[in-house]
């Protein structure tokens, strides 16, 4: 059987940052592949390790530069990549939820898997949303917020699973193949990428693919979102900040924590 | 269209607290649309929760009976069929964990622009505004959607709940559910995170975060817990990462603690976390990056290398 693993580049800010209208500039931004993809790569490769999986295929809407990410992916050990771009989606702050699921509908029809695995959430758009749009665009069924996948049941068709809730419960679902799931950190214990896997991700295949190539005219992908403003959150607290280096900073904190009766024996 | 649907979320039998805040989300949108608000709520003991959600600001409560848990595919189906009964300009949905596995769906289906997890929202003619934070909380952003209907997640805690009862009237919606489309089954629940240590008995809990690197420095924050005769938690990553027992674990999927003192280090304060921790009595964060978000919570800070302070702050106590 066939997995797809949708990855997709993500930005995070540095410490210090500033804002130019409704973006960040490239020179506060650092790029990674994002953490519950990270997982969802992890998932799959673990599938294909256990004969269950036959072929696991990463999927990225991305500029090129996502390539190096998306490489991470291959030298994890996905077996090749598609990645989709266009000039359409060039310049766009935010690519929302319906854009996104426009695009990778179409990839998934193509691709034809038996399971999709996505991650819960982007870290830096956080829509939360891409996974479970997209199944429901297909007519597959999906599950999200996924913390445990009991691997020999996919081979039956049913996939069983566990969704994590709030509060320490969670979830046991059996859910119908095929299916997306969004994955939630936990899951597993993402490898790091060897040098053997470096060096063979090299030679994979990473098809870069337009929206004409997909069949999709820029409409299908119109942003519906407008980013109208960019800032930095307000602080609601007042916090008192101990400054003067770490050791006098330290004795200040001591020095409050002995006044809440803390360490007092 | 100026009608606003807002659906509530249950669990094992209680309604919880994001239902009473999508009312009161709910009705701030009404009030500027000049349209009702409608609330439903499906599955479930729906007579007892009915009852609870007429509160004040609510037309209506529709009902909607099928079976007694949440199902994704039972839902996507009704919010459906709701939303073109009451056809609604928006629909308002929870951003909890069961919101994460319908309401993009919901959306989908109805071909309707999704805003997923806002802070905050206004409404002006047929826009739209929407507040959601990016880049984990890093900045703020608002964004304008313009379309007659659109379906909205809310953020948990971001809404104060509405705890007033009003004289909504209550309706039972009879939804025509296919049961053919319904390919998932709930077959239990389980409880996980028990053992040993309950970090929601503590004091004094020193929490560390991803700011300690690498599982041998650890020990670090064990003397200091030692030294201040707390109690070791953490925040997720730790947890994931094997480093910590899940029952070290605070926030949205793990535990809600208030103790006296809470010392965050190497924690961001990211909003799962924090849903975790805000009540606790005195916050401390030690944490190098001066635009962390668990400094609009903390009531004291260092912004320096934890490296550093963590051994001064054990020296102080030796
Ligand atoms: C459905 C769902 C449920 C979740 N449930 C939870 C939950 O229950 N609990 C939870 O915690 N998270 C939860 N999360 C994850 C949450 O979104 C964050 O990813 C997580 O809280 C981040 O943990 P962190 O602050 O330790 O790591 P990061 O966000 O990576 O922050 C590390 C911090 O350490 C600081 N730092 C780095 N080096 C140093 C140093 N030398 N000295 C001082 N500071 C330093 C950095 O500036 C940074 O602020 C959940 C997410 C989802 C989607
Ligand atoms: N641009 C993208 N390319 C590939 N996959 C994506 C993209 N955006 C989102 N996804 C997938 O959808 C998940 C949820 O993203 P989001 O809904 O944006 O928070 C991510 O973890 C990815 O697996």
């Amino acid at each position: 059987m066939k997995v797809l693993v949708t990855v997709k580049e993500v930005a995070a800010v540095e410490d210090e940052f500033q804002i130019a209208g409704t973006s960040i500039d490239e020179t506060y931004l650092e790029y990674d592949l994002n953490e519950w993809d990270d997982y969802a790569v992890e998932e799959a490769v673990q599938l294909q390790e256990a004969g269950i999986a036959d072929e696991v295929v990463a999927v990225t809407i991305g500029p090129e530069r996502s390539e190096e990410t998306i490489r991470m992916a291959l030298a994890k050990g996905a077996d090749r990549a598609v990645r989709i771009w266009d000039d359409a989606l060039e310049g766009a702050d935010l690519l929302d939820v319906g854009a996104k699921t426009a695009i990778l509908e179409k990839v998934v029809e193509e691709e034809d898997p038996d399971l999709v695995l996505s991650g819960v959430q982007a870290d830096d758009d956080g829509f939360g949303a891409t996974g479970v749009s997209l199944a429901d665009a297909l007519g597959y069924e999906w599950a999200a917020v996924v913390n445990h996948l009991e691997q020999d049941s996919v081979e039956s068709g049913t996939a069983s699973i566990r969704r994590e809730l709030e509060g320490g419960v969670e979830e046991l679902t059996d859910v119908e193949l095929p299916a997306v799931l969004t994955i939630q950190t936990g899951i597993n214990e993402p490898r790091y990428a060897s040098l053997r896997g470096i060096r063979q991700a090299q030679r994979k295949e990473i098809a870069p693919k337009t929206l004409d190539d997909l069949g999709l005219d820029a409409a299908a992908v119109e942003n519906e979102l407008t980013l109208t403003d960019m800032y930095e959150p307000e602080t609601e607290s007042d916090a008192t900040y101990f400054e003067g280096g770490p050791d006098e900073a330290a004795g200040q904190l001591a020095d409050l924590l002995r006044e809440k009766g803390v360490g007092a024996q | 269209m100026t009608d606003v649907l807002a659906i509530a979320d249950h669990r094992r039998g209680e309604l919880r607290d994001i239902s009473f805040e999508l009312v009161t989300a709910g009705r701030e949108l009404a009030d500027e649309t000049g349209g009702d608000l409608h609330v439903a709520v499906i599955s479930g003991d729906t007579e007892r929760f009915g009852e609870q959600l007429q509160l004040d600001g609510v037309d209506t409560v529709h009902t909607v009976d099928n079976g007694e848990e949440f199902n994704h595919d039972v839902y996507a189906q009704v919010v459906t069929q709701l939303f073109d009964a009451v056809a609604p300009q928006f629909l308002l949905m929870p951003n909890s964990v069961n919101g994460l596995d319908y309401a993009p769906a919901v959306a989908n289906r109805l071909d309707l622009t999704y805003v997923s997890d806002v802070v905050d929202i206004g409404v002006d003619g047929s826009t739209l505004t929407a507040t959601r934070e990016m880049y984990s909380g890093k900045v703020e952003t608002t964004t304008a959607v313009e379309a007659d209907q659109v379906a909205v997640s809310i953020r948990g805690a971001e809404w104060p709940g509405t705890e007033d009862t009003g004289d909504a009237a209550v309706e039972t919606f009879e939804a025509d559910v296919d049961e053919s489309a319904v390919r998932s089954t709930v077959t239990g629940f389980e409880e996980v995170g028990g053992g040993d240590v309950d970090i929601s008995e503590a004091d004094v809990l020193v929490s560390i975060g991803r700011g300690i690197e690498e599982e041998e420095n650890l020990d670090l924050v064990r003397d200091l817990a030692d030294a201040l005769d707390a109690t070791l938690s953490s925040s997720r990553p730790i947890v994931d990462a094997g480093w910590l027992p899940k029952n070290r674990q605070v926030g949205q999927s793990g535990k809600v603690v208030t103790p006296d003192v809470y010392i965050a280090i190497g924690i961001s304060g990211a909003v799962q976390h924090v849903a975790g921790m805000k009540g606790s009595d005195t916050i401390v964060a030690i944490n190098t990056d001066p635009n962390a978000p668990i400094y609009d919570i903390a009531d004291y800070g260092i912004v320096d290398d934890l490296f550093d302070v963590v051994p001064a702050l054990i020296e102080e106590f030796e």
